[in-house]
């Protein structure tokens, strides 16, 4: 159920809807996790376990024809937008059935007709574009909204400051999704940030901006429903503010030395799927069965993934230079 | 030619001039496109190209932009993926060092990356060069360093009708285009037809004939190039030059026939000579032609040093006519 309606309606379809979407990201992942011990999934692989609730709220307050710009933990960010699974996986394989011909790997999924602009690897590079793409929109007259994810590592880039600016500036139609997930890398907020409140720097631009809890997939749907009608209406960007937490590594590569342990299993009790099951069970919205139903469909959907990838071919060497320049714009 | 075979009249004006025409006819043929950087629209632009254009054409068309090169040139990057035509104006290519990031991991990334699934029809215009006494960090040639990128497109306007001709090109390709334009030209006289249109992007050009040797340069150099292969002339060695014109792709076809042609060659680079663009060149030539030398592939590039504000130190540290003149003398044993 997205669109741009500027409440939540919590139907026990829409419940299953979220639910659903928080599950398929956890599983994937994962299942990613999986295979990459098993040499499938190579490169570096970041895993959204712990942050679902922020894809899957966001995505609610969008419609087909916006933009997303994502970072280099976006799987989840392209499943909730909606991607098949199928050609997510293969893009982890680097199959050339994969989102982008498998020339990106896991953090670079792009979907041209999901309006799905990347996975950014540099931390704070996809915020320009984001201000390019909503600058492209407003001059054209389009009533569309660009949705930009980036963690509170980006923060302490000078893009972050110079996009915010730009975007407030020229009133653009810039949804700024920051998710503070504490760490950026091994690094904790507090230990690189003066201002750690990250949702007053954003305000200091002089754009509506508002901090929300990131586990609360409820919480996060309905800010982001606010925050895009607001956008919609004209108003310019608006910045929201995600706390979030990641329950693995960095990467598949992370020792996890910057963090105890207790913290970890202390964030991990506020588990977004269970909290929202549970709440929404409580509220008879949900019914037990439902889990296991979602968890089973999941299971399915994932299966057929990892075969779509296992099936997909190699892009051939041929054409390891093909579209390092085009030939046209594509329609 | 006009349809009556009449001849267009011809126009005097300035390569400043040029490239401000070249803009007016983008922003009047294709309403996608818009100019946008530091101080185009209310100061006229630094070196007074895009002077006029507020007025005639809206700030929704000609934007002024905060210091932020890394946000507009990727907002650039963003208005492009997304159905404009962007002319971004950077003040010198000094400044888009701080563009880099955009410019290298996406604009010239993207498409590729994507798997072909979205282009990035963007142009990117900077000043490039020295020659105006603004010292280190306004007077560099960095348009070498952006021929080492795969997926941008490089330009050196050096004349006039290229000056007036390349922009719409540019505009019209669907890759990002870099057109560096040097200051020293920008107060170039000459003449052009009224109706001076769209060139073509792809090819280096002869700009003078010779038989004895050839000098392979671009951008500011060009002229220094010509005339020094003037002075050549009245010494009796006809030199050709040849015009780069596009720095990435190289146009090898048109060098490697220039050195065919005159067995001797000088490449000339207002850039750095250790890994810089008349590195390349001279490695393509022996490459392609190396049986076809006379003698070894001789380099006149910039001194390694940053550029240095007096007027004595500033011409000693890239190539002039006479230095270019020396160079070529010593290359035919005339000294």
């Amino acid at each position: 159920m997205t669109g741009t309606d500027e409440k939540v309606h919590l139907t026990r379809e829409h419940c299953l809807d979220l639910l659903r979407q928080m599950v398929r990201i956890r599983r994937f992942e994962e299942k990613c996790a999986e295979l990459y011990s098993g040499q499938k999934i190579r490169g570096f692989l970041h895993l959204y376990i712990g942050e679902e609730a922020v894809a899957a709220g966001t995505m609610q307050a969008l419609k087909p024809d916006d933009a997303v710009v994502a970072t280099y933990r976006e799987h989840g960010h392209a499943l909730a937008r909606g991607l098949a699974m199928g050609p997510v996986m293969a893009e982890m394989y680097g199959k050339v059935n994969g989102a982008s011909r498998g020339r990106g790997g896991s953090m670079h999924i792009f979907d041209r007709g999901k309006r799905f602009l990347g996975g950014n690897a540099i931390v704070g590079g996809g915020l320009p574009l984001a201000v390019g793409l909503a600058l492209a929109d407003k001059m054209q007259g389009r009533d569309r909204v660009t949705a930009c994810f980036f963690g509170e590592g980006a923060v302490a880039e000078g893009e972050f400051h110079e996009s915010l600016n730009l975007a407030a500036l020229w009133k653009l139609p810039v949804l700024f999704l920051c998710e503070n997930n504490l760490y950026a890398m091994g690094t904790a907020l507090d230990r690189s940030e003066s201002q750690t409140d990250i949702h007053l720097k954003a305000a200091s631009y002089n754009l509506p901006s508002r901090q929300v809890d990131g586990m609360d997939v409820v919480a996060v749907e309905g800010a982001a429903r606010e925050a895009a009608a607001s956008v919609r209406r004209g108003a310019g960007p608006f910045f929201l503010e995600f706390r979030t937490y990641r329950f693995r590594a960095h990467s598949m590569f992370d020792a996890q030395l910057y963090r105890e342990k207790e913290e970890v299993e202390q964030w991990k009790e506020n588990d977004p799927i269970p909290r929202f099951a549970d709440w929404a069970q409580q509220a008879d919205l949900l019914h037990p069965a439902d889990k296991e139903a979602i968890e089973a469909s999941v299971q399915a959907e994932l299966a057929e993934a990892v075969a779509f990838a296992e099936a997909g071919a190699w892009e051939p060497v041929e054409d390891l230079q093909k579209f390092v320049t085009m030939d046209e714009v594509p329609a | 030619m006009n349809g009556d075979g009449t001849a267009a009249p011809r126009l005097r004006l300035t390569y400043r001039d040029a490239v401000r025409e070249a803009i007016r006819d983008a922003l009047t043929r294709d309403e996608r496109v818009f100019l946008m950087g530091e101080d185009v629209g209310r100061y006229g632009g630094c070196y007074a190209v895009s002077k006029g254009l507020l007025a005639e054409f809206g700030e929704d068309r000609i934007r002024d932009t905060p210091l932020s090169e890394s946000a507009f040139v990727g907002a650039g990057i963003g208005a492009a993926l997304n159905g404009m035509r962007p002319i971004v104006e950077v003040m010198t290519v000094n400044f888009s060092l701080l563009a880099l990031d955009q410019i290298v991991n996406n604009a010239a990334t993207i498409p590729h990356m994507s798997g072909g699934q979205f282009a990035v029809p963007l142009v990117i215009r900077m000043a490039t060069g020295s020659g105006r006494q603004l010292a280190a960090q306004h007077s560099h040639s960095l348009e070498g360093w952006y021929a080492h990128i795969p997926g941008l497109k490089i330009l050196a306007p050096a004349t006039l009708e290229d000056a007036r001709g390349m922009l719409w090109t540019a505009i019209e390709d669907p890759n990002p285009v870099l057109i560096f334009e040097n200051v020293q030209l920008y107060d170039m006289e000459g003449e052009l037809p009224a109706d001076a249109g769209p060139v073509d992007i792809t090819r280096a050009a002869i700009r003078r004939e010779g038989k004895h040797a050839s000098v392979v340069t671009f951008g500011g150099s060009v002229p220094k190039a010509v005339a020094a292969a003037e002075t050549l002339a009245g010494e009796g060695v006809d030199v050709e030059v040849v015009d780069l014109r596009s720095l990435r792709p190289l146009d090898d076809a048109t060098i490697m026939a220039s050195v065919a042609k005159t067995h001797r060659v000088l490449v000339v680079d207002e850039g750095w000579r250790s890994g810089g663009l008349s590195a390349e060149v001279s490695a393509r030539i022996n490459e392609q032609v190396f049986y076809e030398l006379d003698a070894p592939v001789a380099r006149l590039a910039g001194v390694e040093v940053p550029i240095p504000y007096p007027k004595h130190l500033e011409d000693a540290s890239v190539p002039q006519a006479d230095t270019i003149a020396a160079a070529l003398r010593e290359m035919v044993g005339r000294r």
